[in-house]
């Protein structure tokens, strides 16, 4: 029996619209039972989403919110990804995420001159700052990191989250090598070119952070220098 | 039909490991175990001596002025109709109960053909039966650090859940349109969106997380729910501001990047749904004051 | 008159439990509002509270004390019933009394 895979949702470029909650059940119950078809081997399938709740979910969202500052109506609307990772309950099937992870990772902006390592004090600076995006921030100013919010990073700050794992000695651990580099570059600009539905941000894809503070971060997390190293 | 669909496949589906956090292409393996694994709840001894304080001050919260001020509110005549709310306003308990009316909503009001959260009915009160705006209570709502005092409202909310104070949250999810806003709410709070792809489980979905020194409570189990709901109200000694739970639901969407939720909209009120009904049977403790 | 007090006032033994909870908004004068400009200086001054008809505190305070201030303290020599007096007056001349029984 031929089977199509039909696309689960659009392009990582484009904005879902709201409204498109009967279309959706229709592609997932084609998707679900094309997974059901085309592989004997079960793998975990998304129970997390209740289709009808959700889409009453979107629907109250919608017309419950106002814009404010920077932040307008349009930050609502779910991009490929986003739609992705909350149907599946942040568990998207493996195919699905490999094709993703590749168009995120596609995107990743890697710096023209190929030095990706900047200053480690500059990049403290970055890491302690939760500057940026919310709607009391000022738009003109630059954007932090926010990554002590979630990160452990050098052992002198003790004010630090546990959100995500803790990246002291990060480069200690990894060494400083070129393909290291290229991963931490990238990891910082796009979480989700590495895990489709991290909870780390987006930083680079979403224009928070830009390339000369994505190499200090770089650097803060593997300079042999930076305090995370010693 | 297509819930019993995705049922029966997940009734036969394996579950498939848990989707892995480490990076796929690096050749060299970072450590499992980071050289410094750190705490997860914030139990320095700061922590542990500001938690001294807090039991302290709950012992003589400022909650306790916005709620005189509340009580005073609640049992003048006010408004256009000159009405007061002990004699016209039912917080689902009886016209101008207040005991242990706080630890029952959200819930259902058939005479509003809504579901609605403490805040949002007291509203409601204000409007219907005494006569004021809707819009002249939403254009500032809550309480600033410049404002010597606190709205109306937030003296009225502090006042009604004061009276539920250490009783069981009792939120009636056994009501159909109630259980349906709490499933509706628990689709928000999974909810992933704007620029950081943040949604309220993002730092609300797990045990044992915090962010910077704030802990964290898992909203989706009882005994971390109750520690987000029974700090609402709370009086927040920063800025010497008292803050509803209301209050609370909008800045977290001001951190997660998105735009405002409107004030004693469906979207807080689902969302307050499922936050306190998942905390039923827990015992409130509030108001609550933070620092 | 300003915003009233929260007094409590409850023996434990022979020693007298007092907690006064105050409404004020303790503006040092440090403070810039939205607009930048010195939020002026607004505090209590003194505070004075008697029980049982005497005088036990006297106090001059400062800009140092936070806003909606607790004053608690402990003392022998009350009794059940005992009325507690609390006055404060501050810098604009604003003042309060309240009082409350020893329980």
């Amino acid at each position: 029996m031929a089977l199509t895979l039909i696309p689960f949702a659009a392009p990582t470029g484009g904005a879902a619209s709201f409204g498109t909650a009967l279309q959706e059940s229709d592609m997932t119950k084609k998707m679900i039972l094309a997974i059901a078809m085309a592989t004997p081997l079960m793998i975990a399938l998304p129970a997390a989403a209740d289709g009808d709740h959700r889409a009453k979910a979107i629907a109250v969202i919608k017309k419950d919110f106002q814009p404010r500052g920077q932040a307008s109506l349009d930050r609502l609307a779910e991009d490929g990804l986003q739609a992705v990772c909350n149907r599946s309950g942040n568990k998207p099937p493996k195919y699905i995420a490999d094709k993703m992870e590749a168009d995120q990772m596609a995107g990743v902006k890697y710096p023209a001159d190929g030095k990706l390592m900047g200053d480690w004090k500059e990049g403290e600076k970055i890491a302690q700052s939760g500057r940026g995006f919310t709607w009391t921030d000022n738009p003109g100013l630059p954007v932090g990191g926010n990554c002590y919010n979630c990160h452990q990073i050098a052992p002198k700050e003790t004010s630090f989250g546990t959100i995500g794992p803790s990246l002291y000695q990060f480069g200690k651990l990894r060494g400083n090598t070129a393909e290291i580099q290229k991963y931490t570059y990238g990891k910082i600009w796009n979480a989700k070119a590495f895990n489709l539905c991290s909870e780390m941000p987006r930083f680079g894809h979403a224009g928070a952070l830009n390339e000369k503070q994505v190499k200090d971060l770089v650097a803060l997390l593997l300079d042999p220098e930076s305090p995370v190293n010693k | 039909m297509k819930q019993n669909f995705i049922g029966a496949l997940c009734a036969l589906a394996v579950m498939g490991g848990a989707f892995a956090q480490t990076p796929k292409k690096p050749a060299a393996k970072p450590a499992a175990k980071a050289a410094a694994a750190p705490a997860a709840e914030a139990t320095d001894a700061a922590t542990l001596e500001f938690e001294k304080f807090r039991a302290e001050m709950e012992d003589s919260n400022p909650a306790e002025l916005f709620e005189m001020k509340g009580q005073e509110q609640w049992k003048t005549k006010r408004g256009p109709k000159n009405v007061s709310l002990a004699e016209s306003c039912d917080l689902g308990q009886g016209v101008g109960k207040v005991d242990g009316a706080y630890v029952k909503m959200p819930r259902y009001f058939a005479d509003a053909d809504a579901v609605m959260d403490a805040e949002r009915r007291i509203v409601w009160c204000m409007v219907e039966k005494q006569g004021f705006k809707f819009d002249d209570i939403a254009k500032k709502p809550f309480q600033v650090e410049n404002d010597s005092s606190a709205p109306d409202i937030t003296n009225l909310v502090t006042y009604v859940a004061t009276h539920s104070r250490n009783t069981k949250i009792d939120v009636p999810l056994n009501d159909p349109k109630v259980r349906e806003a709490y499933e509706v709410g628990k689709e928000i709070a999974a909810y992933r969106a704007g620029p950081y792809d943040f949604s309220c489980n993002t730092c609300h979905g797990a045990d044992g997380k915090r962010i910077r020194m704030q802990n964290l409570p898992n909203l989706s189990t009882p005994q971390g729910a109750i520690k987000g709901v029974q700090g609402w109200p709370g009086y927040r000694m920063t800025g010497g501001v008292m803050l509803t739970h209301q209050w609370r639901m909008g800045d977290c969407f001001r951190q997660q990047r998105f735009p405002q939720p409107k004030y004693a909209s469906d979207a807080v009120t689902y969302l307050l749904t499922y936050m306190i009904g998942t905390a039923n049977g827990q015992v409130y403790k509030g108001p609550g004051i933070k620092r | 008159m300003a915003d009233p007090m929260k007094i409590r006032a409850q023996m434990k033994g022979d020693v007298a439990e007092i907690r006064i909870l105050m409404s004020h908004a303790m503006e040092t004068g440090q403070r810039k509002d939205a607009a930048g400009a010195n939020v002026p200086a607004h505090f209590i001054q003194t505070i004075t509270v008697d029980v049982g008809g005497k005088r036990v505190i006297d106090g001059q305070t400062g800009t140092s004390i936070s806003r909606n201030p607790v004053f608690g303290f402990k003392m022998k020599g009350a009794k059940a019933g005992d009325k507690v007096v609390v006055n404060w007056v501050d810098n604009k001349g604003e003042k309060r009394t309240d009082e409350a029984a020893v329980a």
